[in-house]
């Protein structure tokens, strides 16, 4: 696919016109077999009974919560190296996404944790992992809003995704770490017992649809931070030929 | 180089003639640990078991105090174009600028961690690894407050911001920072904690410079 | 490429965006050496900008800036290292004396301590630059003890610390007196005579000579 031409906003907008009712109905499609089946048609675990089923949720919703921002680090490297205001939108229409599908991830580990191990939080290593990573989405977000240029808010929260991406590894690794060093193995992991093929099928429907749903919700968000700009633009456009009245 | 040695003897100057800066960073170090004794009570066995996280904890806060000066009142006073316009690279002159922070606020907070220390019952034998670690783990906080401090440069809202930037990002240093201590007063090898903090410093040398460096350039722009 | 647009500093259809919006756009000029080029224009026509934009400080939206007839965006480093800029603030620091600033900037300017054939070149340099804007009796007093004119006057004797084909004063005259104002005057005249280019920005009256003048329009 050629960049620069998807770059082009009008070009843009023919594009997502014509992909945003296949992401939003396939969205519909897949949450909703999704849920039918890890809600209603899936059988409960043996040991966690129906709680088991917030994982139908939970474990997809940690995987978009690393997918968003790996898109987000990529929006940020175009930010950067191109300069696209595309890129610049896409940045800040992805990342309350991504946050949201975080927060989701967490209070459904946080209410997933209450029958399992009778509380509200455990520092589990991949909860925390999670939760640090929503700390970098609510910085990213709040760096984004800073400032009264968005375009400086844009290519400064771009580098704070970089430097973010290429640290996240590290974190992980150290809370996985930390994580053996103070939990008893005892604790069971989230992801619940070995997956059987009639779990598989609701898990993966929900994380495809949940990807298109990102798509979609990206698309809509994206749009209007185009007309954003745009709105902003032509209320202080001046005639293109300002600048030099004489030179003598 | 001589512009860099400059700009690093020219901020460490300024960091001994504002010397009262220095000594609000290390106040606020003391009293906040001395928070603790009175949130979680005066029972040295607890203080002894908390002592090192407090240290660290608290070590980090008072870190990020200097963070909103260090490259915002070069943007203040206009002295940020003229970084921009040296012919040296501003990689190097932003490194200059994090070896002087660290040199005029983390050293001297590291010299008085002793004494937090000794208030919070620390075991005797971990004050050795307790400064190891924290000579090894602030060159890393110094970069990465340099990457906060220069991403924020013209940012609405200051201080709070540069916490949020900058905390979540040194957890892995506290976390090992914290463990060597522990290894330590558990009779195991520090090395390994120890290694593992220098290696995040060559980390953030490698990286900070790149990523302050592109964030003032936009910053001046 | 005609001899008159392409020695010194040139521009091609140049346009700066700030902030989403257009503040100047398709500017054609040459800058010969030994100009004195005066950009005038009310408050908001882009004479900061433009400043900028010739420092190297903001990369132009459209159109090209070329040195000798070679694109400035293919060797920034060299053009930062031909120019010297003097914004509207002074960058002066309240606890270090006009002397240390000057010797700082110096060393910035990669002019630093170098002892040639016996000589403090730098020191030289420095005395020279208090000299040339009176500020020989001030050299050592801390820049917060200094009047708004007299910070002025450090701040612009820095060109003369460190060589520059190309000066960019934005608004240099602000707060100066008239001895500041014919302490910049004459550097200014020695710095054209040597065949430099001085670009100031300014809507007052302006020393310094016989001057070209860029006139920036106002908002449509």
């Amino acid at each position: 696919m050629n960049w620069q031409a998807l770059a082009n906003p009008a070009r843009f907008k023919r594009l997502s016109d014509r992909l945003l009712p296949w992401f939003a109905g396939g969205a519909a499609l897949c949450l909703a077999v999704g849920l039918y089946l890890g809600l209603v048609a899936s059988p409960p675990d043996y040991q966690q009974g129906d709680s088991v089923r917030i994982m139908y949720v939970h474990v997809p919703a940690a995987w978009m919560a690393m997918f968003v921002y790996a898109n987000l680090a990529v929006a940020a490297a175009a930010s950067l190296v191109w300069r696209h205001p595309l890129a610049d939108v896409a940045g800040r229409a992805m990342a309350p996404i991504g946050a949201a599908f975080t927060f989701l991830c967490l209070a459904t580990g946080s209410l997933w944790g209450k029958p399992m191990w009778g509380t509200w939080w455990v520092w589990d290593a991949r909860l925390t992992s999670v939760l640090i990573l929503f700390f970098v989405y609510i910085a990213y977000m709040a760096l984004n809003s800073a400032f009264d240029d968005d375009t400086r808010g844009a290519r400064s929260s771009a580098i704070l995704a970089l430097v973010g991406a290429i640290n996240l590894p590290i974190i992980k690794f150290s809370v996985d770490w930390w994580n053996t060093l103070h939990q008893p193995a005892s604790v069971s992991r989230l992801d619940g017992p070995s997956i059987h093929a009639s779990m598989l099928t609701p898990l993966l429907l929900m994380a495809v649809g949940f990807t298109l749903l990102f798509f979609a919700l990206a698309l809509v968000r994206m749009r209007a931070g185009l007309i954003e700009r745009r709105l902003a633009a032509l209320s202080y456009t001046r005639s293109a030929d300002a600048g030099v009245a004489s030179f003598r | 180089m001589s512009a860099t040695l400059a700009l690093l003897r020219r901020d460490l100057s300024l960091a001994l003639r504002n010397v009262g800066e220095t000594l609000t960073v290390l106040a606020f170090f003391v009293i906040a640990a001395t928070l603790f004794p009175f949130g979680i009570g005066p029972e040295p066995q607890i203080l002894a078991r908390v002592a090192t996280g407090i240290v660290w904890v608290v070590a980090l806060l008072a870190s990020l105090l200097p963070l909103e000066r260090l490259f915002q009142s070069e943007a203040d006073e206009g002295g940020l174009d003229q970084l921009l316009l040296a012919p040296a690279p501003l990689e190097a002159l932003v490194l200059a600028k994090c070896a002087a922070l660290w040199i005029g606020s983390a050293l001297p907070l590291i010299a008085v961690s002793p004494i937090v220390a000794t208030m919070l019952q620390l075991p005797t034998e971990a004050y050795g690894t307790l400064l190891a670690s924290l000579l090894l783990g602030t060159p890393s906080l110094a970069l990465l407050g340099g990457i906060g401090a220069a991403l924020a440069v013209g940012a609405r809202k200051g201080s709070a911001l540069l916490a949020l930037i900058v905390l979540p990002l040194a957890i892995p240093v506290l976390i090992f920072a914290v463990a060597a201590v522990e290894a330590q007063i558990g009779g195991l090898s520090v090395r390994p904690h120890l290694f593992l903090l220098a290696g995040f410093a060559v980390f953030w040398l490698t990286v900070a410079p790149f990523a302050m460096a592109a964030a003032l350039r936009q910053a001046a722009s | 490429m005609t001899g008159e647009s392409a020695a010194g500093l040139s521009g091609r259809e140049l346009a700066c965006m700030r902030g989403g919006r257009t503040v100047f756009a398709k500017l054609d000029f040459g800058f010969a050496p030994g100009d004195l080029v005066v950009l005038r224009g009310p408050n908001g026509a882009g004479k900061s900008s433009l400043l900028r934009v010739l420092a190297g400080l903001v990369a132009p939206a459209a159109g090209t800036l070329a040195w000798h007839g070679a694109d400035i965006a293919e060797d920034p480093a060299g053009h930062r290292a031909r120019l010297q800029y003097v914004g509207h603030l002074d960058a002066l620091k309240a606890n270090l004396t006009a002397r240390e600033h000057l010797r700082f900037h110096a060393a910035l300017r990669d002019m630093g301590a170098r002892d040639v054939g016996g000589r403090d070149v730098e020191g030289h340099h420095i005395a020279h630059a208090l000299d040339m804007f009176g500020l020989a009796k001030l050299a050592d007093r801390p820049a917060r003890f200094l009047s708004q004119g007299q910070k002025r006057r450090v701040a612009l004797a820095r060109l003369c610390v460190a060589p520059a084909a190309l000066w960019l004063l934005d608004e240099p005259t602000n707060g100066l007196d008239a001895e500041g104002v014919a302490c910049l005057a004459a550097a200014i005249a020695d710095k054209r005579e040597g065949g430099g280019i001085v670009v100031a920005a300014t809507h007052l009256d302006f020393p310094g000579g016989q001057a070209r003048t860029l006139t920036l329009r106002a908002a449509a």
